[in-house]
């Protein structure tokens, strides 16, 4: 029996099979330079401000652009036992935590509009409803670490300061007391149901070295965006400063 | 593919954590760090991750008309394996090991190829899932949860790169060793069947395979997409 790819011989002649080996190879080898080329040039191409070629950036962008249509809050990162939850907490950075701060000089600033400044105490902070979050941190690096935090929804902080003007904007930006770290995250993320103003770990007040007395825990995200020790809180349309962004990392880092 | 792997070298070497070994014997470590000095990986991370969210894009193109081809064109019967090819592929490889004589019949593709080449597509799907997963752990925890959590697919994903790694070296081997003629036709889709009659006429078989099916990055993975080995 013959098969299909039996039927498909045919005869030519060795001018015109070495005419189509040729043109073949040709347009093989031009093919492998075109790719090799074309790495070579993102590659190469000089990075902006943020330390990333721009094409990759646009990469990040348009990434974001898609699976942020993926994005929705009633999706919670999976949830665990305390008894999971690790006794020693990975610290993976200390950049605005440094020890020249002052703990009783500590208050939360939450910028409303210019000129419009709340000050906030942490015990009024603590006055809000608790909730806890016991979930699988992530890192950018690649490591993960179930972990257990305690402190107030961001969504219930919004409610309970009427910030229900600041809260339609898009993004909401945060810094450290020294300036040093500083972190944007989109307004949805922020309003997802584990996002914290996180003042307790494992079931105590938050070491110096994990943000004390008060971090983000905002688990929608890479580590990288659940900024240590919030100085100020504010909004805006336009994305804030990032710090890991201008680094060369996706500004968006979302899970 | 050949960008995937090393962004994905650069994103690994952040956590590089795998190795091969028992209690506290390491038998082979992922990677030493000679290895990343000789491949300059350290502190790349975020290049790495980079390029490997567009080149992911790549990948998943290059990938999906490769399997839209060989499905419209038929190729696809010559490349999935049959009931006997599994048995048949371990009396190629025995053969190709010079352990014993004679080979099964064939059609465009042995039994190990058949094999190997549609076992190379379970492994692409797999990286996507297992990518998607540690990617968008939340979105998508559905597709984490199938991949045995955050953890293991990262596992998994590593492990199928390492077997990407494997297959193309192995392919290389076998390229090299198939020789000249064969390589030929993997990049024309001719190949020369010599003819009894006069010696200026050549007998070609016009494979399916045209170097139109290499039109993307040109790298190391079109070799592999468009492989038409065939031992006559």
């Amino acid at each position: 029996m013959k098969t299909n790819w039996e039927n498909r011989e045919f005869s030519t002649d060795e001018k015109s099979f070495k005419k189509a080996t040729v043109q073949s190879f040709i347009v093989f080898s031009l093919l492998f330079l075109a790719g090799g080329t074309a790495w070579l040039w993102l590659y190469q191409q000089p990075k902006t401000a943020d330390n990333v070629q721009p094409a990759l950036r646009a990469g990040y962008v348009a990434n974001e652009r898609l699976f942020s249509k993926f994005y929705s809050a009633s999706k919670e990162s999976k949830s665990f036992t305390k008894e999971e939850a690790v006794k020693k907490v990975r610290v993976n950075g200390n950049v605005g935590v440094g020890n020249d701060f002052k703990p009783d000089n500590w208050i939360l600033k939450v910028a409303k509009k210019p000129g419009d400044t709340l000050l906030i105490t942490l015990d009024d902070i603590k006055a809000l409803h608790k909730t806890e979050v016991i979930f699988d941190f992530k890192c950018v690096e690649g490591w993960s670490q179930v972990t257990w935090w305690g402190g107030v929804r961001f969504g219930d902080f919004l409610k309970k300061y009427n910030l229900a003007a600041q809260s339609a904007m898009n993004y909401c930006g945060m810094v450290t007391p020294d300036g040093k770290y500083y972190v944007g995250n989109d307004l949805p993320s922020m309003l997802q149901p584990q996002t914290l103003l996180c003042y307790e770990m494992n079931g105590k007040s938050l070491p110096n070295n994990q943000g004390y007395p008060l971090r983000l825990i905002i688990p929608v995200k890479y580590g990288i965006k659940h900024l240590k020790r919030i100085g100020i809180i504010f909004f805006s349309n336009e994305k804030p400063r990032d710090y890991w962004a201008e680094q060369g990392y996706d500004y968006y880092s979302g899970l | 593919m050949l960008v995937m792997v090393w962004s994905g070298l650069l994103i690994y070497w952040a956590n590089d954590v795998y190795k091969i070994g028992w209690g506290d014997t390491t038998l082979v470590k992922f990677f030493p760090k000679s290895f990343y000095q000789a491949l300059n990986v350290p502190f790349k991370l975020s290049q790495g991750m980079a390029f490997h969210f567009l080149f992911m894009w790549l990948f998943f193109i290059n990938g999906l008309l490769y399997v839209l081809y060989t499905f419209f064109s038929g190729e696809w019967r010559l490349l999935i394996p049959e009931k006997k090819s599994f048995k048949e592929a371990w009396q190629v490889v025995l053969h190709d090991l010079h352990l014993k004589r004679g080979l099964p019949p064939q059609e465009k593709y042995n039994a190990a190829q058949r094999v190997a080449y549609s076992a190379i597509i379970v492994m692409g799907l797999g990286s996507l899932l297992t990518g998607l997963a540690i990617y968008k752990p939340v979105q998508f925890s559905f597709i984490c949860a199938i991949c045995g959590g955050y953890e293991f697919a990262r596992i998994l994903h590593f492990s199928l790169t390492i077997g990407y790694v494997l297959f193309f070296l192995l392919h290389i081997v076998q390229v090299a060793l198939a020789g000249w003629n064969n390589f030929r036709a993997m990049v024309t889709g001719l190949e020369v069947i010599k003819d009894a009659a006069p010696a200026t006429v050549i007998t070609a078989v016009k494979e399916q395979f045209t170097i139109e099916s290499t039109k993307n990055e040109g790298k190391v993975e079109d070799k592999e997409t468009t492989t038409n080995e065939t031992e006559k």
